[in-house]
């Protein structure tokens, strides 16, 4: 027992006496409840010995009551708050009636330390307690997770904040979680089960006749059938963003639904660092806060050189810390709206208690285009889409120099952006030059034959980088949006080398049915692992032949985003690759064992989107 | 312990820190190229087999949609009485291999059969994109003023969804005589709204042989054309109305007349669409 949590428990019990029990009920963590904590600090646990305990129990929501499973009583679990250097031990006991195992995401450790059933260990058996001891080699905002069945989407995800040993680049007055994830009254298993049996149940925002006439008026007769049409032809939805929706899902934020408001208090004037964390199994979220402009300055808890940006989002399973610094006397909203408008999880930031500022209307549904689908764009026409052929445009700018922020900011906002004249100018770029490196994908590449099988529905015939677009429903936003070409690590880690070998995986899958997978084959299918010789640095190539995004996690290692920053490049635990991208990710193969590979979309995963990777000397 | 760690995070030595090997930390991953590798140190460690499978991606289901279930009220002044009409299938299995079963039947005093029942019990396998193989085996029972007739038959058949959106089912029947028969469907949902859905259906009959006992002629037997305007209270539950034409032609037409029934048919419908 350590004295943080003892003084955790002694917190609990003066919010009970000051009548704060009846929230504490409902399942929110302390942190949650920013009254009971300290000012701009979340309770959490730390020291040398840390226990967990998973258990069923019921969750109450804006006057439902469903049954979860969670850490330690609360959703999310309590924030464990560990040193960099020092020797983690975490007890874990399961007290569920199945097999349960948490995973620390993010986190280089041993992989018999890494949390996964079947490959990493055999679980944790129900009435037993596992415990992991490893060394914590980095700092930065992480979270952990059951990484058994779907029980993550049942309440079995808690936020993990690593303090570094070196002072941090930026020093807050604040310093929040902020924890989004998704809950459903539907169990897991359910939310599968019936997208197995039909692949848009949970969609309520198709295209209608009413959507057809509006069309119809906006674009004329034939060319609003003809785009109807097409997408009938190829036997794709155009309104498929999300396949859980707001119909079942109420969006969260450390644990409280949009009604219930979690609220951060600052003082006008103080800097104020947001963890953010997508624990969601389900959902992206773009978020913004109206009124203040957010710095990015860690992304998968990493430092970054500082991005100003008024939006982004957020993959399952990814983290930003931003910096905000509010200065008017008054509340902010945290508005995490769904990729698919379906709904939003939301906060405050305010100077008191019980404060809530305007709720931003939801934005409307987007569209998928042509290009989400990488068709080929010739002789197309189609209202919304943004043409791109091979060639490059004649009036692009070249990049002065990649300290000159202000230059790049200008020049991206500036581009407000036809996203894609951008990622025409990565080419351009020198190779060689420290700071900018070439993009792998920036020029379509044509799919070869169609090897995928059944499980796939289409593939995308020219694949190409998409990390210079803010993302399908953003692309005209006049708020500045981050783009994964923004990022850039703060320092240039060491290992520089140049890929010598490329792995190229498809992600593939079948809409209708709900099969998704790699190259076309289920983990089940596909039990051989993808291997990397150790210590070698490898390009993992991503070509999404699917229509929606998909968050990439590859447990142990961490992925070299290669998106053209040269030394800087930045890394990441969780890659998001959108529709007909192919995105590229550098690996130093140092972590020898077997470690999880999968999207981090819950269900595709359990639908067979995982694989495992090999890291050994043959 | 503490001190071991951070020499390690720095990278000067390397020595056992638990179970594992770790060998140049991340700190330093400059230093692990490959050529300063030895092979053979780092044995990989297989799952045994009591380890569970970190995902359940090939678990079975099961799926029941009844597509139809009609109630046709009696035409005022046409012959026959209130009569129903069912169209269920449903499999239970994986993503590719499947066993799916199918039923059609009706009580139609107007037409052919008072009662006409239909099941099959197929084998199916996703063999191309969109499209389920089926192999198995029917039985088809008609009621004819009391004397039931029954017969069997081997199937062959393709279902999926065509381009436009359109599920498709197809079928090749050999029954326990050798005559053939087959079955050709489609329908199509049109979204009016989010859950006020309008389903056309068209469904088409032929056979090789005439088999006068089941009132089947050679040639084009029937055609059928109804639409269905559907609420879904639920994903899983709809309640719908519409309307059907149906007409036999040819030799079918014929022996439906022999049999006193009305080859053309044009019947209002309330019903349920329901899905589990």
């Amino acid at each position: 027992m350590n004295p943080d949590h003892i003084s955790r428990r002694l917190l609990l019990k003066c919010a009970a006496a000051l009548g704060l029990l009846a929230v504490a009920e409902r399942l929110v963590p302390a942190y949650a409840l920013t009254s009971a904590a300290g000012a701009g600090s979340q309770i959490a646990l730390s020291g040398d010995v840390i226990d967990l305990t998973i258990a069923e129990q019921p969750f109450h929501l804006d006057g439902r009551t469903g049954t979860a499973m969670s850490i330690n009583g609360t959703i999310p679990g309590p924030v464990i708050r560990l040193k960099e250097g020092q020797q983690a031990t975490l007890r874990v006991t399961n007290r569920l009636e199945e097999s349960s195992s948490i995973h620390w995401h993010g986190l280089l450790l041993p992989p018999a330390m890494d949390g996964v059933p079947g490959v990493s260990f055999a679980g944790i058996e129900p009435g037993t307690t596992f415990t992991y001891r490893f060394p914590i080699r980095q700092s930065g905002t992480y979270w952990y997770h059951s990484h058994s069945g779907l029980q993550e989407e049942s309440g079995v995800y808690g936020p993990m904040i690593i303090d570094p040993a070196e002072p941090e680049p930026f020093r807050p007055e604040r310093d929040y979680v902020v924890m989004l994830s998704d809950w459903s009254f539907e169990s897991p298993e359910a939310l599968l089960s019936n997208l197995k049996k039909q692949g848009g149940y949970y969609n309520f925002q198709k295209r209608t006749a009413g959507d057809f006439f509006t069309d119809v008026g906006r674009m004329g007769f034939w060319p609003a059938l003809q785009n109807y049409l097409m997408w009938d032809r190829m036997r794709m939805d155009p309104t498929d963003f999300a396949d859980v929706t707001g119909y079942a899902f109420t969006y969260l934020m450390n644990g409280l639904s949009p009604a219930d408001n979690w609220t951060g208090l600052f003082r006008p004037g103080e800097r104020v660092r947001l963890r953010l964390i997508n624990a969601a199994g389900m959902t992206f979220y773009d978020v913004r806060i109206p009124g203040l402009r957010m710095t990015v300055v860690q992304v998968d808890g990493q430092n970054i050189q500082p991005v100003v940006v008024d939006e982004f989002r957020m993959g399952p399973a990814e983290t930003y810390d931003v910096i905000v610094e509010p200065a008017e006397n008054r509340a902010y909203t945290i508005f995490a709206e769904t990729m698919d408008r379906s709904g939003y999880a939301r906060g405050t930031l305010a100077p008191r208690q019980g404060m809530s500022a305007e709720i931003p209307e939801r934005r409307p549904r987007p569209l998928r285009t042509m290009e989400d689908m990488g068709m080929s764009m010739k002789g197309m026409d189609m209202p919304g889409m943004t043409m791109h052929g091979t060639e490059h445009s004649g009036d692009t700018k070249k990049i002065e120099s990649s300290d000159d922020h202000a230059s790049m900011e200008h020049r991206l906002r500036d581009a407000g952006t036809p996203p894609l004249q951008h990622m025409h100018e990565m080419p351009a770029m020198d190779a060689g030059d420290h700071g900018r490196s070439l993009i792998p994908g920036a020029e379509p590449v044509a799919h070869s034959p169609d090897h995928h099988g059944p499980g796939n529905q289409t593939v995308a015939e020219y694949s190409q980088n998409r990390m210079g677009e803010p993302g399908r429903g953003l692309e005209d936003s006049e708020r500045r949006v981050l783009l994964y070409t923004d990022l850039k690590s703060l320092v240039p880690y060491p290992d520089q080398r140049e890929p010598v070998r490329e792995i190229e995986l498809h992600l593939t899958g079948q809409m209708t049915r709900y099969m998704w997978s790699f190259d076309g084959k289920t983990y089940s299918e596909a039990k051989e692992p993808i291997h990397f010789r150790y210590g070698e640095r490898v390009r993992l190539t991503f070509v999404n032949d699917t229509m929606m995004e998909h968050p990439l996690h590859l447990h142990g290692m961490w992925m070299y985003l290669e998106n053209g920053a040269g030394a800087y490049l930045s890394r990441k635990h969780t890659v998001v690759v959108k529709p007909a991208e192919r995105l590229s990710v550098a690996i130093t193969a140092d972590a020898p064992g077997r470690w999880a590979f999968h999207c981090h979309l819950l269900l595709h995963m359990e639908a067979g989107m995982f694989r495992v990777v090999e890291v050994s000397d043959q | 312990m503490m001190v071991l760690i951070g020499m390690l995070s720095h990278g000067i030595g390397a020595t056992v820190v638990f179970a594992q090997t770790i060998q140049g930390t991340s700190a330093t991953p400059t230093e692990a190229s490959p050529t300063t590798l030895q092979a053979g140190t780092r044995p990989i460690v297989f799952p045994p087999q009591h380890w569970p499978a970190p995902v359940n991606d090939q678990e079975h289901r099961l799926f029941t949609l009844v597509d139809v279930l009609d109630y046709r009220p009696k035409i005022s002044g046409g012959q026959g009485h209130d009569d129903y009409r069912w169209d269920v299938e449903g499999w239970y299995g994986g993503d590719y291999n499947r066993l799916w079963f199918k039923s059609e039947g009706q009580r139609d005093t107007a037409f052919k059969a008072d009662y006409d029942v239909d099941f099959q019990l197929l084998y199916g396998r996703f063999i191309r994109k969109h499209y389920d193989l089926q192999i198995g085996s029917r039985v088809e029972t008609q009621a004819f003023k009391g004397r039931n007739v029954t017969r069997g038959f081997g199937v062959i058949g393709i279902e999926g969804l065509v381009p436009y959106n359109y599920e498709f089912e197809s079928a090749l029947f050999i029954d326990q005589n050798g005559a053939v028969s087959a079955r050709l469907s489609f329908t199509k949902d049109l979204l009016l709204t989010q859950r006020l859905i309008f389903q056309t259906r068209f469904e088409t009959n032929a056979a090789v042989q005439r088999v006068e006992k089941f009132t089947t002629g050679s040639g084009l037997n029937n055609l059928e054309f109804g639409a269905r305007l559907r609420y879904e209270i639920r994903r899983e539950f709809a309640p719908y109305i519409g309307i059907s034409f149906d007409r036999s032609f040819g030799e079918t037409a014929t022996l439906v007349r022999q049999d006193g029934g009305d080859p053309t048919q044009i019947r209002f419908l309330v019903g349920v669409r329901a899905w589990f």
